[in-house]
C-alpha cells in the first residue's frame, strides 16, 4: 500500500505513433511527483489515460492498490483524481463559488445550498492559504487566482490526487512562487500531486521525485534532490543541453523598425489598449517587449503586422512608411512574424507540412506558374527545410500538421519565417509550451538571425527568456512602454516591479 | 476473409472514409428493405431487387438524372471545401434555369451553336450572381451564409414563378415555354451510344466542370487560398490572403455551378422538363447536399455519388409496378445520408477493428520471432 496510484506498463498506440510504450508511473501518498518530458514524449497521453479520456491498449492502473478501469473523467473524479488543466475551464460570468460547485451542486428541493458551499470553500481556502474570495466574479480576478479556483474545485470534490498540467505557463514570477508554496502545503496535508512540466527549476524547487519520458518510453524515475538539473535535462532530451544562452555582444546598426505614437482604443470602452507607443528596433539587436499577459502586447504586434487595421500613429520599416500597407505588402517588405497563437494564426492545421511552409510564398515564381502550383519545387523546398531545421513528423512533407507535436509545429513556423530572411523578425512567445531542447534550438535560431544583421522584436512573458535573449528590454504596462532597460544593468526583481506597474522609468526616445 | 480485407486497407484516411461510406450505403439500403417488408411483405424482395438492378435497364436515363446532381453536388461540395455551407443551390439553380429559358425562348435571332452556348453562359452567370450576394454579405457583414442562401432561395422561387406566369407561359400545357430548337443542348453523338436518346451535352459539361473544379482545388494557387480560408480564416489572413475575396469567389463559383444545373435540366425539347408555377423548390438543388456528402466533397467522389443516386432513383421508378410507392427511394437516400452522418461512428469501429487486427498480427509476429 505504499503507492496511491500505480500505472504499470501502460502502452497506448495511435495510428502511426506509439504514444506510450510500457510506461510505469508510481505515485506515493503525499509526494509531489514531477512528470518531465519533451513535447510529444507522451506526458499528456499518460495523464489523459489516468484521467479516463483514453483507454490504454496494454497495462493496468491501480488506485490504492486496487486494479481499476477508468472509463471517463467523472469516473476519475469519483476515484479522487482531479486535474488543473493548462487552459482553465471556468465560466467567466459566474462567481468563484458558482464555478466550484458547478457539476456538483448540492440542493434542497431543487434550491441551491449556496451558503453551505461558500462556507466550505472559505474554510478550504483558509486551510490551504489560497486567498480566494468566494463571491468574486471570475472575469474580475487575476489569472493566478483563477488557477487557485481550479485548485479549490478539486479540493471541494475531496480529490486525493491532484494533477497539474503545466501550471506556471501563465503566471508572473510572484504568482509562481506562491503556487509553489501552495503545492508544498497541499502535499503536507497528505494530498499527492503529479506536476507536468518541462521547467527544471520548478521541479528542483518543489518535487520529491521525477519521472522522465522520452519518445513515449520511460527513461527513469529519480529522486530530485539527488539529481542535478543538467542530468535530468540530458535524460529528457537524450543529449547534453546548453543552459543559458551563449551569444556575442550585439553589433547594432541602422534602425529597421520605427514605431511612432501608435495608439489604439478598445472597441467597447474608452480605455486605450495601446497608448502613444514609440520605439525603434535596430539591425543586429534583439529588443524584447516584456510584460504580464494582456497589457497590449498582442495588439501592438497585430498593429505592426497588419492583423488589426491601423488606427493612429506611424510605422516605418527601413525608412519606408508601411503604416497603411496590407498584411501581404508588409510581409513582402521584410517582416517575419512568429505569432503568439500558432494554432489560430500560425498554421493551417489541416494542410500538410509542405503547404504550411509556403503559406506566405505560394504565389511566388518559385512555387507557381500561371496560377498552377509547382509541386516538385514545393515538396523539394519542404524536404530541404525539414532537414535543415530538423522538423520531425510521421510522413515528412505530407504530414498533416495537426498530427505533429507542438514543438515541431513551432519549428515549422520558425523555419518558414526565418528562411525568408526578413529584415525584421517579430517573435511572440516563440518558446511557449516547448521543452528545453526545442527552446534551446529556437533561441539559437533567433540569435543567428540577429547575428546576420537583422532586427528582432521579441515579445515574451518568460523572464528567463527576456533576461537571457534580449539586448534591450522595453516593459509594457497597460498599453504603454514604461521602461527601456539594459538587461545587463537590471534584474528580475526590478523588471517584475515595472511589469506590475508599481515603478515607472524614463523612456528615452531611442 | 474480413481480416484479410482489413489488413489490406491501411489506416489512411481516404480508405477508411470509403469503407465507412460503403457501410453507410449498405445499411441505408437494408433499412429501406426493412420498411418495404413492413409495407408490403409479398412484393418487398422483388421490388428491392428492382431498385438494385433497374438502373441497368437504361444507363442513358441514369446519366441524365445524374447530370444536374453532378452540378449541384459540385456546387455544395466546392463551398464545403472552402468552409462555406451553400444551402442556396435550389435558388441558384432556378435563377439559372429561368435565365436559360428566357434566352432560349426570347433571343431567337442567334444561330444554333451560339444560341445554346449563350443560354448556358447566362444560366451560369445568373447562378453566380445569386451565389455571390450571400458571399458579399458574409465577407463584409458576417451574415451567416446558411440563412442568407435560404432566403435567396425563396426570392428566386417567387421570382421564377412570376417570370414563368407573366413572361414565358405556355397556356396550353400550363408550364414554361419550350426553348427554340437552336437553344436545346445538342446530343453530340451521345444519342448514338445511349438509346433512347436522353443524354446530351449537359453531361459532357458536367464532366468538364468536375475536371475544372478538381484542378482549381488541387492544383492552383487560387484553390490553395480558398481551401486555406476554409480551413482557418485567421491563419489565411495572417498569411496575407484576402479572405473576403476568397469567400466571395467561393460563393460565386458555387452559385455558377448550380446555375449550370438549371441549364442542363431545362434546355431541352418539349418532351423534357419545364418550369411550372407550383412554387416548389427544384429537388435537384437540395439533393446536391447529399450528393456532396456522399462524395466527400471531392469532385471525383461527387461524380460517383451522383451516378449512384441517379441509379437507385431510376430503380425506384421501375419499382413502381409493385405495390410500393417510389418515395421509398427518398427514404433510402435519406437513410444513407443519415448513416453517413454517423460515418464517424463507422470510422471508429473500422479503426478499432484495424488496430485490433494489427495488434494480433504484431503479437503473432512477436511469438513467432
Amino acid at each position: 500500500m505504499e503507492y496511491i496510484i500505480e500505472m504499470l506498463n501502460i502502452t497506448k498506440v495511435f495510428p502511426g505513433v506509439i504514444a506510450n510504450e510500457k510506461v510505469t508511473l508510481q505515485l506515493r501518498k503525499g509526494e509531489i511527483h514531477a512528470l518531465l518530458g519533451e513535447n510529444g514524449a507522451g506526458k499528456s497521453t499518460l495523464m489523459s489515460i489516468l484521467f479516463g479520456m483514453y483507454q490504454p491498449d496494454e497495462g493496468i492502473i491501480k488506485v490504492k492498490g486496487n486494479e481499476v478501469v477508468i472509463n471517463d473523467p467523472n469516473h476519475a473524479n469519483a476515484l479522487g483524481i482531479g486535474m488543473v488543466h493548462q487552459h482553465f475551464k471556468l465560466v467567466h460570468n459566474f462567481t468563484v463559488t458558482e464555478n466550484i460547485i458547478l457539476g456538483k451542486e448540492d440542493n434542497k428541493l431543487g434550491f441551491l445550498k449556496t451558503k453551505a458551499a461558500i462556507h466550505k470553500i472559505q474554510s478550504l481556502s483558509d486551510k490551504y492559504k489560497l486567498k480566494v474570495a468566494p463571491n468574486a466574479l471570475i472575469s474580475e480576478i487575476s489569472v493566478g487566482m483563477q488557477q487557485r479556483v481550479e485548485i479549490l474545485k478539486m479540493l471541494y470534490r475531496d480529490s486525493e490526487i491532484l494533477i497539474f498540467d503545466e501550471p506556471t505557463a501563465v503566471l508572473t514570477p510572484q504568482e509562481i512562487s506562491e503556487l509553489m508554496s501552495i503545492m508544498k502545503q497541499l502535499s503536507k496535508e497528505g494530498k499527492s500531486i503529479i506536476l507536468i512540466t518541462h521547467k527544471l527549476n520548478e521541479i528542483k524547487k518543489v518535487a520529491d521525485r521525477c519521472t522522465i519520458l522520452r519518445k513515449g518510453k520511460l527513461v527513469s524515475t529519480v529522486n530530485v534532490n539527488e539529481t542535478a538539473s543538467e542530468k535530468m535535462a540530458e535524460m529528457m532530451v537524450g543529449r547534453k543541453v546548453v543552459f543559458g544562452v551563449v551569444k556575442q555582444p550585439a553589433k547594432i546598426g541602422d534602425p529597421v523598425l520605427k514605431v511612432e505614437n501608435l495608439s489604439m482604443a478598445s472597441n467597447n470602452s474608452e480605455k486605450m489598449l495601446i497608448n502613444k507607443v514609440s520605439f525603434s528596433v535596430n539591425r543586429g539587436e534583439i529588443v524584447c517587449i516584456a510584460g504580464i499577459e494582456g497589457n497590449g502586447q498582442t495588439e501592438l504586434v497585430h498593429l505592426i503586422t497588419g492583423l488589426i487595421p491601423h488606427k493612429q500613429g506611424k510605422i516605418t520599416l527601413n525608412n519606408k512608411d508601411i503604416t497603411n500597407y496590407s498584411i501581404r505588402e508588409k510581409t513582402l517588405s521584410g517582416i517575419g512574424h512568429i505569432p503568439e497563437d500558432r494554432h489560430k494564426h500560425g498554421l493551417v492545421l489541416d494542410y500538410n507540412l509542405a503547404y504550411n511552409l509556403i503559406l506566405q510564398t505560394y504565389f511566388t515564381a518559385r512555387f507557381q506558374k500561371r496560377g498552377l502550383l509547382k509541386f516538385k519545387n514545393i515538396y523539394q523546398f519542404a524536404r530541404d527545410l525539414i532537414t535543415q531545421y530538423d522538423i520531425r513528423s510521421g510522413q515528412g512533407p505530407y504530414t498533416i500538421v495537426r498530427s505533429m507535436s507542438g514543438g515541431n509545429q513551432q519549428k515549422t513556423i520558425v523555419a518558414r519565417e526565418i528562411i525568408r530572411e526578413p529584415d525584421l523578425l517579430i517573435a511572440v512567445q516563440p518558446t511557449r509550451g516547448l521543452d528545453v531542447g526545442a527552446i534551446e534550438y529556437i533561441h539559437q535560431q533567433i540569435i543567428k538571425h540577429r547575428d546576420e544583421g537583422k532586427a528582432v522584436l521579441l515579445v515574451s512573458l518568460e523572464l528567463d527568456e527576456v533576461m537571457n535573449l534580449s539586448d534591450r528590454i522595453l516593459v509594457i504596462y497597460e498599453g504603454e512602454i514604461v521602461a527601456d532597460l539594459d538587461p545587463k544593468s537590471t534584474n528580475e526583481n526590478e523588471l517584475g516591479l515595472y511589469m506590475a506597474g508599481s515603478k515607472r522609468g524614463e523612456v528615452g526616445a531611442s | 476473409m474480413l481480416a484479410k480485407i482489413l489488413n489490406y486497407i491501411n489506416t489512411s484516411e481516404k480508405r477508411i472514409n470509403i469503407i465507412s461510406l460503403f457501410l453507410a450505403i449498405v445499411t441505408g439500403l437494408l433499412f429501406g428493405l426493412v420498411i418495404m417488408i413492413i409495407v408490403s411483405p409479398r412484393d418487398s424482395f422483388p421490388a428491392f431487387l428492382t431498385i438494385l438492378t433497374g438502373g441497368f435497364r437504361d444507363i442513358g436515363r441514369v446519366l441524365e438524372i445524374a447530370t444536374p446532381l453532378i452540378f449541384t453536388g459540385l456546387s455544395v461540395g466546392f463551398a464545403f471545401k472552402t468552409g462555406l455551407f451553400n444551402i442556396g443551390a435550389p435558388g441558384q439553380l432556378m435563377i439559372g434555369a429561368i435565365s436559360a429559358i428566357y434566352i432560349g425562348v426570347r433571343v431567337t435571332f442567334l444561330p444554333a451553336p451560339i444560341h445554346w452556348i449563350v443560354a448556358v453562359l447566362c444560366a451560369g452567370l445568373a447562378g453566380a450572381l445569386w451565389g455571390a450576394i450571400p458571399g458579399i454579405l458574409k465577407a463584409y457583414r458576417n451574415v451567416n451564409e446558411v440563412v442568407a442562401t435560404i432566403m435567396m432561395n425563396y426570392i428566386s422561387l417567387y421570382f421564377v414563378s412570376y417570370a414563368v406566369e407573366y413572361q414565358l407561359y405556355d397556356l396550353k400545357n400550363a408550364r414554361s415555354l419550350t426553348v427554340a430548337k437552336s437553344a436545346q443542348l445538342p446530343y453530340l453523338g451521345l444519342d448514338k451510344i445511349f438509346t433512347p436518346n436522353t443524354v446530351n451535352f449537359g453531361f459532357i459539361l458536367a464532366i468538364i466542370a468536375i475536371v475544372i473544379i478538381y484542378i482549381i482545388l488541387e492544383k492552383t494557387t487560387f484553390g490553395f487560398e480558398l481551401k486555406a480560408v476554409g480551413f482557418n480564416q485567421h491563419s489565411s489572413k495572417y498569411a496575407g490572403v484576402n479572405d473576403k475575396k476568397g469567400i466571395i469567389m467561393a460563393m460565386l463559383i458555387s452559385g455558377l455551378l448550380s446555375g449550370l444545373a438549371g441549364a442542363a435540366i431545362y434546355l431541352t425539347d418539349s418532351f423534357g422538363r419545364h418550369l411550372e408555377t407550383t412554387e416548389i423548390l427544384i429537388a435537384e438543388g437540395f439533393n446536391g447536399i447529399p450528393v456532396a456528402l456522399i462524395g466527400f466533397s471531392n469532385p471525383i467522389g461527387i461524380f460517383f455519388s451522383a451516378i449512384f443516386i441517379g441509379f437507385i432513383e431510376l430503380g425506384g421508378f421501375y419499382m413502381q409496378r409493385y405495390d410500393l410507392a417510389p418515395e421509398i427511394i427518398d427514404i433510402i437516400i435519406a437513410s444513407i445520408i443519415y448513416f453517413s452522418a454517423l460515418l464517424i461512428l463507422f470510422r471508429g469501429i473500422i479503426i478499432r477493428l484495424l488496430k485490433h487486427n494489427r495488434f494480433k498480427h504484431k503479437k503473432r509476429e512477436e511469438e513467432d520471432g
